[in-house]
């Protein structure tokens, strides 16, 4: 890789957001509750259900609290970015689509070694699962590529192929870095450790030692509640709330995450958490199903 | 004769997946053929990253025309049977012939294009194929590994047409499923990208190494080898060799192209086995030695898929940085693990579940610390270094680097005991897995194989207590590999053992945690209600509000239905409780209200079975070494346990019954036997001493009386010393005598006394013989 010429981090989102537009995604935002993951973005969680086509694709902030190490670990965050490609169904070609999507940002397959490795991926907190690969670029993981075959433990009807591209690894294997705190943010400088750093600082100390135990535990009790009180009622064409409903799941999840960074999850505890949360997404996804169908 | 072609183009098929995917294929096919009518000459599959692929050499154009005659029925059958007969042949009744008054249909089928009956054979082996795992893509309805994208079929050089339906909606064009074709792809990034038409699989396999694929997985096998180790000779250095990562890496490239990679040196005083399981595992690469020291050089080999425009040095490079980072994560883990050590981590197994019906792992390492200490003297180690050695053994399980590769247990704790705890100790952990399998070595020092053995009796003893013995093919605790460890290790190192006792009284302990876990939980239950339990020698005392309840004995075992029988109590206060009492069988198993929970007893059963299993396991053992089974069961029916003295008691009699003394002692035996068989069922066989100088006494009897005496003196002595040769040689000096006996004597004298003297005399001969091994269970 040339390092001169190579991709700033946000020219990089600049340049797959260009890309994925120009294969008919919508360019979606960030969702604005926290998540673990960008599958868990109602675009993707959600709009994999039913038989609806859909395409999109977005930046999602990751929150793992629980991978806070105080911005002195160079790859491990509690807060990363996501590019997230959901195409339902997937499309015969997505390989190549997804292959000419590492050639705009300026890998060369010609010049590095890209596999795919079986990866069957699994995401038990909302009941997701799919067979694929990782993707590799000389020996590194870069791309979780997936063909969606459950949601919220339902059997989906249509397949979506899901495209999640780890930024910050990949801009650094683009940049030639090895610490993730001096990608260049900005082609001008900013560097990612400015825009970041203090934030890994702060957010790892409440995480780890900061937040109110009980208070997490009772906001989390007060969401599932919420959850099946949303599900329950109607909307003004006689609709079931499953956004909002599904809004809250997110927090919930969130919060559990919270709590298991502050160690306040027992071994014997865990299962249930994730059970419970689980059950959560599976109401909001039958829901989800049911509308489609209502509607239709 | 012509030639079928067929290729299953995919996205990447796991690796994995692969060696079995060309073997089903190869099954199925052939069994379609077959089924079909069809005869080949030869029938080979490949398979690789995007292919599997069918040549089947020598079918026929067609299959032969056939005539089959039916039986209808009576001419005389009422007309509705005729007129089934007729609906189901679809002839007419002037079609059909007569016969003895019965009609009969001759059906003629014509042979038909084999051409015709390939598309059905091919749907049916996609539909059906076995894939562990299989997936669904867009909105079809068809499932494959990873989306199936083309097929081409060809007999005889021309398509096969027919279209695999995926039940998706026909829209703008679009075919309604994967239609077969002529024409396959090449490489991905390397080949032309334009499809590649072909005419016959010849053509087709010359086009796709053209086009940088090789279709046969032991070519690329091949190529790898070769290439990675020219690519290590030309700097001086040696690939340290994987036939599982060959098999991985050659299913993951259809380009396969070895590049010697550089590591950064500093990492080299990382363990070397943390550097070639990271390489493996995470990066899939091949370890370098260097020659000149034996250690590995800070290189390594990855297997790229691609021959890159700038001869590999870009993705070497990449490559190497990825490597850092991995094995920047492995020094942290044992940076940290140096920091923390054995004390945190035996903690942490506290909360380590090893089985739910076997504690966590800090019992279980209890477990095997007190029974290394009860081994250890039998094998010539100190009994307080084994019983430290065993405690340390499980500590690296709880280590952040066996937590990342469980394969490193041991040798971990090996590298992490040896300063503070020296040699002998850091040995014994890093060595007492061992042996994995019937390759491995079995470890020497006495302090190890004390551990060893503790560790491998623990999970025999608990796993047989609880019920968890291996059936069939399932041996999911590895039960039977533990077995042929324990034996292994015993016979290697030649110990004497007493297994029986170890078993027994390791159960015990198992059987003591187990009631002391119940009364705890009887405890927590029943808050008011306290009771106690306690051990008094042989004793076993429990104390509670309802009195004192002590069973004598060294087997006490007692039910929660027996103490419900005796007490006053309802079977909810019981729940759960399961007191050792003994049932009169040696064995009792806790009853349904315990729910389970507490179903772990030990009764002379488990020691049994579990001393039959080893049994079982020698007789392999032998087999395999060529030794005939039947003379292991001869002498395991003698009941003892040591597999040493069972072992070269096995060895004497093959010996003996190899000559011709032995061979003829042992059809003498079988006659006494059978003979004392007939009288068995008759009644009470008479027993005492057998007389001699009796009134007309013939002398072979005297003689073999003598001799059996005599025989009786040199077994027991030679028995004695454990010289079995001896014992051999002792029994050898029947032969004659008994051959004599049984040419001038006659057994069913009609005189009872001489009878019943004759009868003793054959149950001395058959006693004597006995002791040194049931030669009843000897084949011959």
């Amino acid at each position: 890789m040339k390092h001169t010429e190579s991709l700033a981090f946000q020219d990089l989102i600049l340049t797959l957001h260009r890309y994925w537009g120009d294969q008919g995604c919508a360019i979606l935002q960030p969702y604005d509750i926290e998540v673990g993951a960008g599958t868990l973005h109602p675009a993707t969680v959600l709009r994999a259900l039913g038989k609806k086509p859909w395409k999109a694709a977005y930046v999602q902030p990751s929150r793992r609290p629980g991978d806070g190490r105080y911005g002195e670990n160079p790859n491990r965050l509690q807060h990363y970015y996501q590019y997230q490609v959901i195409l339902k169904p997937n499309p015969d070609d997505l390989q190549d689509l997804y292959l000419n999507s590492l050639k705009a940002i300026g890998i060369d397959p010609k010049l590095h070694d890209i596999r795919f490795v079986e990866d069957d991926w699994e995401n038990p907190t909302v009941g997701a699962w799919g067979l694929g690969w990782e993707v590799w670029c000389d020996g590194m993981e870069v791309t979780q590529f997936t063909y969606f075959q459950g949601v919220g433990g339902i059997e989906v009807d249509v397949v979506s192929g899901e495209l999640t591209y780890g930024l910050e690894r990949l801009a650094m294997y683009v940049q030639g870095v090895d610490n993730v705190y001096n990608l260049k943010f900005t082609k001008e400088g900013t560097t990612y450790g400015e825009v970041f750093l203090e934030n890994e600082r702060q957010q790892s100390e409440a995480n780890f030692h900061g937040y109110d135990v009980d208070g997490l535990k009772r906001r989390f009790e007060d969401m599932v509640a919420e959850v099946s009180r949303l599900l329950a009622m109607r909307g003004p064409q006689g609709q079931a709330l499953v956004l909002p409903a599904y809004d809250q799941v997110l927090k919930a999840s969130h919060l559990f995450n919270l709590m298991d960074a502050r160690g306040a999850i027992a071994v014997a505890e865990r299962q249930s958490y994730i059970g419970r949360i689980r059950d959560l997404c599976k109401a909001c996804a039958l829901a989800w199903v049911e509308e489609e169908k209502r509607a239709a | 004769m012509p030639q079928l072609l067929l290729e299953l183009f995919s996205e990447e098929i796991p690796a994995r997946m692969q060696a079995q995917a060309a073997r089903d294929l190869e099954r199925m096919a052939g069994e379609r053929l077959k089924a079909a009518g069809l005869a080949y000459e030869a029938l080979t599959t490949f398979a690789g990253p995007r292919r599997l692929t069918l040549v089947v050499e020598g079918l026929p154009a067609a299959t032969p025309d056939r005539s089959e005659e039916l039986k209808g029925p009576k001419a005389s059958a009422p007309e509705q049977a005729l007129e089934g007969f007729l609906r189901k042949t679809g002839l007419t009744r002037d079609q059909l012939t007569e016969r003895d008054g019965v009609l009969y249909a001759v059906i003629e089928q014509k042979g038909r294009a084999t051409a015709d009956l390939i598309p059905e054979m091919v749907e049916g082996i996609i539909r059906t194929f076995p894939w562990p795992k299989s997936m669904r893509w867009g909105d079809g309805t068809l499932t494959w590994v990873r989306p199936l994208k083309r097929i081409v079929c060809l007999f005889d050089g021309k398509v096969v047409p027919f279209i695999v339906t995926d039940g998706s909606p026909e829209l703008g064009g679009r075919a309604p499923g994967i239609e077969s074709f002529d024409a396959t792809e090449g490489h991905r990034f390397m080949g032309t990208g334009r499809p590649l038409k072909v005419r016959s699989f010849e053509d087709y396999r010359k086009q796709l190494e053209d086009n940088y694929v090789l279709l046969d997985q032991a070519d690329r096998k091949l190529d790898i080898l070769e290439g990675a180790r020219s690519a290590c000779r030309a700097r001086g250095l040696e690939l340290v060799e994987d036939d599982g990562l060959l098999e991985e890496v050659s299913g993951l490239a259809e380009w396969p192209t070895p590049i010697l990679g550089d590591m950064d040196p500093s990492f080299l005083d990382l363990p070397p086995e943390v550097i070639r399981l990271s390489m493996k595992t995470h990066q899939k690469y091949f370890a370098v030695r260097d020659p000149a020291t034996g250690g590995l050089a800070p290189n390594f080999v990855v297997v790229a898929n691609v021959e890159a425009t700038d001869g590999g040095k870009a993705l070497a490079a990449g490559n190497s940085r990825v490597l850092s980072a991995r094995l920047n994560d492995a020094r942290f883990f044992w940076d940290e693990d140096r920091k923390v050590g054995f004390d945190a981590w035996l903690k942490k197994l506290e909360g380590v579940t090893f089985h739910a019906k076997l504690g966590t792992m800090a019992e279980r390492v209890e477990r095997i610390a007190a029974l290394a200490r009860e081994i250890a003297p039998l094998v010539g180690a100190d009994p307080d270094q084994a019983e430290r050695a065993a405690r340390l053994a499980k500590g690296d399980l709880a280590s952040g680097m066996v937590g990342e590769f469980p394969e490193l247990q041991g040798i971990m704790g090996g590298y992490y005991a040896r300063a503070e705890h020296g040699d002998a100790i850091a040995d014994a952990i890093r060595d007492h897995y061992k042996p994995q399998g019937p390759a491995d070595t079995v470890p020497t020092a006495p302090l190890t194989v004390a551990v060893a053995l503790a560790d491998k009796l623990d999970t025999l003893v608990g796993f047989f207590a609880i019920d968890e013995k291996p059936t069939g093919s399932k041996d999911p605790f590895a039960l039977r590999r533990a077995a042929l460890g324990v034996i292994r290790l015993v016979l290697e190192n030649g110990l004497r053992v007493p297994l029986e006792r170890l078993v027994d009284r390791h159960g015990r302990v198992i059987r003591d945690r187990e009631v002391r876990r119940s009364l705890e939980f009887f405890r927590l239950n029943q808050q008011t209600s306290m009771a106690t339990f306690r051990r008094e020698g042989d004793d076993l005392v429990l104390d509670w509000p309802y009195g004192t309840f002590v069973k004598h004995g060294p087997n006490p075992y007692i039910t929660a239905s027996h103490v419900k029988e005796n007490y006053p109590l309802t079977s909810d206060v019981f729940v759960g409780i399961m007191i050792p009492v003994d049932d009169g069988n040696g064995s009792c198993r806790v009853n349904e209200e315990g729910g389970g929970r507490f179903s772990i007893f030990l009764g002379t059963n488990v020691v049994s079975d579990l001393l039959a299993f080893f049994a079982d396991r020698l007789k392999v053992l032998l087999r395999d070494q060529g030794k005939r089974h039947d003379l292991v069961d001869a002498v395991f029916a003698l009941g003892d346990d040591d597999l040493v003295r069972i072992v070269r008691r096995v060895e004497a009699l093959d010996a003996f019954l190899a000559t011709d003394d032995g061979a003829n002692l042992l059809a003498g035996y079988k006659r006494a036997s059978n003979i004392l068989k007939a009288e068995e069922k008759k009644g009470p066989l008479p027993v005492g001493a057998v007389g001699t100088g009796l009134p007309n006494q013939p002398e072979a009897e005297t003689t073999l009386a003598f001799a059996v005496e005599r025989a009786r003196g040199a077994v027991d002595q030679a028995l004695e010393t454990e010289d079995f040769a001896a014992a051999m040689t002792a029994l050898a000096g029947l032969r004659a005598p008994v051959d004599a006996f049984f040419t001038d004597v006659m057994v069913n004298s009609d005189v009872p006394a001489e009878r019943e003297n004759r009868l003793k005399l054959l149950g001395q001969v058959r006693a004597v013989m006995g002791r040194v091994a049931d030669f009843g269970q000897v084949a011959g």
